[in-house]
């Protein structure tokens, strides 16, 4: 069983992403085998100009989702982390895209039952937005990593203040 | 075909009904898409002499083959074409962001807008839903507003919005269209037609799913581009952005100053691209789908105008800097924003600032007309204050909104000497006197002044010509680099990724096959380009264009350049003008007064138009 240190969900530098959307091109094709950003599993947001970023699944501990679904349709992988949908309970009602806070869960077009990241897991090579993404701004990640790498940037922009002084 | 949605959308805004037509496989191979096809359905879709301003005259948004997929900077295009208010010929302007990925994915390829509403409205298409809602109540705003209320109004985020400003509910013929907030099909005024109709906005969703006829090499064609956009080819535009022209520009001595009164600026060390970049550029976007990613967003971070966020581009901080001779960034910051605030071309507007400047200190304005502010060179206060006096149409802007051609003949006595345009639409940032070939190609350009629909200037810039010289054999090359520009304008990819195409037409060939299946030459291709360009003189024919009108600004030809250096005395006469206008009709397989000849006609299959070059 994956702890919660092990688990690994995909996040976006938002000092890195310039919103072009290429991560839901890829998605979408490789999900769907179309160019669809409304059957993307990761979407990009442009609050302002100068805030771009891209937001999907983070593979929560206990995740609200799940717990939000009335017909037990959605269960987590006790492996990935994954949240696994059965197609044949989902009736569509959107309750846990409303109990996601990320907006990660999303209603697909055609099937009208909800889908969301899977971290590409029958892809050889990996997700596919973090293969794709021209700036690097996408990476698999663990919250350990996470935290390692925020100190990291932490203590370098430190360090560059002192050098400027 | 795949590619092409299949579906033309007719929206008559005087009656509020819609219908849609099959989008045949002949004219869109015939015509490409973008420009191309929009200037095919203008032309069908309208009568000789039409007044640009009436609700007869339509305005058409076409999308490219490529619109919607992956492809870089390919996958967002649009285009809107019409007859321009500010030249009377045919009016074209493409712009990028995502607005045109969205309308691909609502399943057209092009909607013809035609009539006026009775009262401001939008037209919201929601894939094959289509209405038109009422607008009363976000008139007045700014496109990033209205993109904002609509938004809020139909609750959806996602939703995609192209509109007018002040200055196009106002029918400036300097007015745009602006999407997704800095994103603008800038010229020829087409935010005046949008706006003579009363329509405010296009808000656009999309939920069809767009796929290709050939998924594996469209993806390796994909990955391909994605190496070479990181690459040298446009390092320029990743890192210092199409700014970094200014330097360019300005060191061969052919950057207009100030109302070409001179042709470089002594304080280009101010507002170069290392200072933008250094002191404002807060952060560098994409279009949707685009590796290459080159919009500079630049903000003002203290001082008076703290706050202003603007994209800059060279175009817009020329127009609004040296053009007008300010060096103080925030300020052109600040004037940018208020382009895209009021909805206005910052190069237009850039230029009939400076006209009034020049104007000013010729001494042929009066006091009154100025009420308090000081037009003179490099007060960048003026200019800010003459942006939003233009946008509001208020006082002295009334006078410079529909720009300096109007300008000039409002203002009598010798001011049609100071306005610098051709056919109507203002000059961009080169000095046209020093480079003979973006000479022709401006005089000649069916939408008026402009360095767009060739890119010529840079065989001048890059010295494969002598660009002091106006020789034979410029006609051809400008044809040629005409064509592939048409082209590009017609798949709608992006111009500023351009030099990413290393075999051009054989890149865009494999481009289109694989996304349509259609299998297609460069050599196809080639003539469709010409097919493009000549389509454009069609319809500038029709409208009553001659070869007189295939003319330059008459600083360019009566004012030699002062600047002391290698091209002082430069200036294009009439006679080397003649000389070139009658080697490009030739490459042309036109006549001597510019109008093609109804063999070329035959040969490009536009036989259908034959009775415009028989009038």
């Amino acid at each position: 069983m994956v702890t919660l240190h092990d688990r690994k969900f995909i996040s976006a530098d938002s000092d890195k992403c310039v919103g072009c959307q290429i991560c839901e091109y890829a998605c979408s094709f490789s999900h769907e085998k179309v160019f669809n950003a409304v059957k993307s599993r990761i979407r990009v947001v442009r609050a302002r100009q100068i805030k771009n970023i891209a937001v999907t699944c983070r593979k929560c501990q206990e995740p609200a989702c799940v717990a939000a679904c009335p017909r037990d349709a959605l269960s987590q992988s006790l492996e990935t982390g994954n949240i696994i949908i059965d197609k044949d309970q989902c009736n569509g009602c959107g309750w846990c895209i409303e109990a996601c806070d990320y907006g990660a869960m999303m209603m697909h077009p055609e099937t009208k039952t909800v889908y969301v990241c899977d971290l590409c897991q029958y892809k050889p090579d990996g997700p596919q937005c973090v293969k794709w993404c021209p700036e690097e701004a996408l990476t698999v990640v663990t919250s350990d990593v996470l935290a390692q790498k925020a100190r990291l940037s932490a203590i370098k922009k430190l360090f560059q203040d002192k050098d400027e002084t | 075909m795949l590619g092409y949605a299949g579906t033309v959308l007719y929206v008559d805004l005087t009656t509020g009904k819609t219908r849609t037509e099959k989008l045949t496989e002949e004219t869109a191979k015939k015509y490409v898409g973008g420009i191309g096809l929009g200037m095919k359905l203008w032309l069908s879709n309208s009568k000789a002499g039409v007044n640009p301003l009436s609700p007869e005259n339509p305005l058409v948004l076409a999308l490219g083959p490529v619109s919607g997929t992956m492809f870089p900077t390919g996958g967002n295009g649009h285009a809107f074409i019409s007859k321009s208010p500010a030249t009377g010929g045919v009016g074209e302007a493409v712009s990028h962001g995502t607005f045109g990925a969205e309308l691909k994915r609502a399943g057209y390829d092009a909607i013809v807008l035609t009539g006026k509403a009775e009262k401001p409205v939008y037209l919201w298409i929601d894939d094959e839903s289509i209405q038109l809602l009422d607008a009363s109540n976000i008139c007045g705003k700014s496109p990033p507003e209205t993109e904002d209320a609509i938004k809020d109004e139909l609750g959806d985020y996602y939703v995609r919005v192209a509109s007018i400003g002040l200055a196009g509910e106002k029918q400036s013929k300097i007015a745009n269209i602006i999407n997704e907030k800095t994103r603008a099909a800038g010229r020829t005024g087409l935010g005046a037609v949008m706006g003579s109709k009363n329509l405010k906005a296009i808000a656009v969703r999309g939920t069809r799913d767009i796929t290709v006829a050939k998924p594996d090499v469209f993806m390796d064609m994909v990955r391909e581009f994605h190496e070479r956009m990181k690459g040298p080819a446009v390092q320029k535009y990743r890192t210092l952005g199409t700014v970094d022209n200014i330097s360019v520009t300005n060191e061969l001595m052919c950057m207009p100053t100030r109302n070409y009164s001179a042709s470089h600026f002594e304080k280009t060390e101010n507002i170069n691209a290392e200072v933008l970049n250094e002191r404002y550029v807060a952060k560098i976007i994409a279009c949707n789908s685009c590796a290459m990613r080159c919009e500079h967003e630049a903000l003002v971070r203290e001082g008076p105008y703290k706050g202003s966020l603007a994209r800059m581009e060279y175009d817009n901080l020329w127009a609004l800097g040296p053009n007008v001779g300010v060096d103080k960034l925030d300020a052109i910051i600040r004037a940018a924003e208020l382009c895209n605030y009021y909805g206005l071309d910052a190069t237009s507007t850039g230029v009939a600032i400076s006209f009034l400047m020049d104007c000013h200190e010729k001494g042929l304005l009066s006091h009154d007309q100025l009420e308090n502010i000081d037009p003179h060179f490099g007060n960048g206060e003026a200019v800010v204050q003459l942006v939003e006096k233009i946008g509001k149409r208020e006082g002295i802007g009334e006078l410079l909104a529909d720009g300096v051609k109007v300008a000039a003949e409002k203002i009598g006595k010798n001011a049609a000497e100071l306005a610098q345009h051709i056919k109507g639409l203002e000059v961009t940032g080169y000095d046209l006197r020093c480079l003979k070939t973006a000479a022709l190609a401006a005089a000649v350009s069916f939408r008026g002044a402009d360095h767009n629909r060739s890119g010529a200037f840079a065989l001048d810039l890059r010295g494969k010509v002598d660009r002091l010289k106006a020789e034979r054999g410029r006609g051809k090359l400008v044809k040629e680099n005409e064509d592939i520009f048409a082209l590009i304008d017609s798949f709608i990819i992006c111009k500023n990724a351009r030099n990413t195409l290393y075999n051009e037409l054989g890149d865009l060939a494999k481009l289109y096959s694989a996304v349509t299946g259609a299998e297609v030459t460069p050599q196809d291709l080639s003539v469709a380009g010409e097919r493009i360009n000549t389509l454009a003189k069609l319809i500038n024919t029709r409208e009553g264009l001659t070869r007189n009108d295939d003319t330059l600004p008459w600083k360019v030809m009566n004012q030699p350049i002062s600047d002391d250096g290698p091209v002082k005395g430069s200036v294009v006469t009439q006679d080397e003008l003649d000389l070139m206008l009658d080697d490009y009709y030739q490459a042309r397989g036109w006549a001597v007064e510019g109008i093609p000849s109804k063999e070329k006609l035959k040969e490009l299959g536009l036989q259908e138009f034959q009775n415009i070059v028989e009038a």
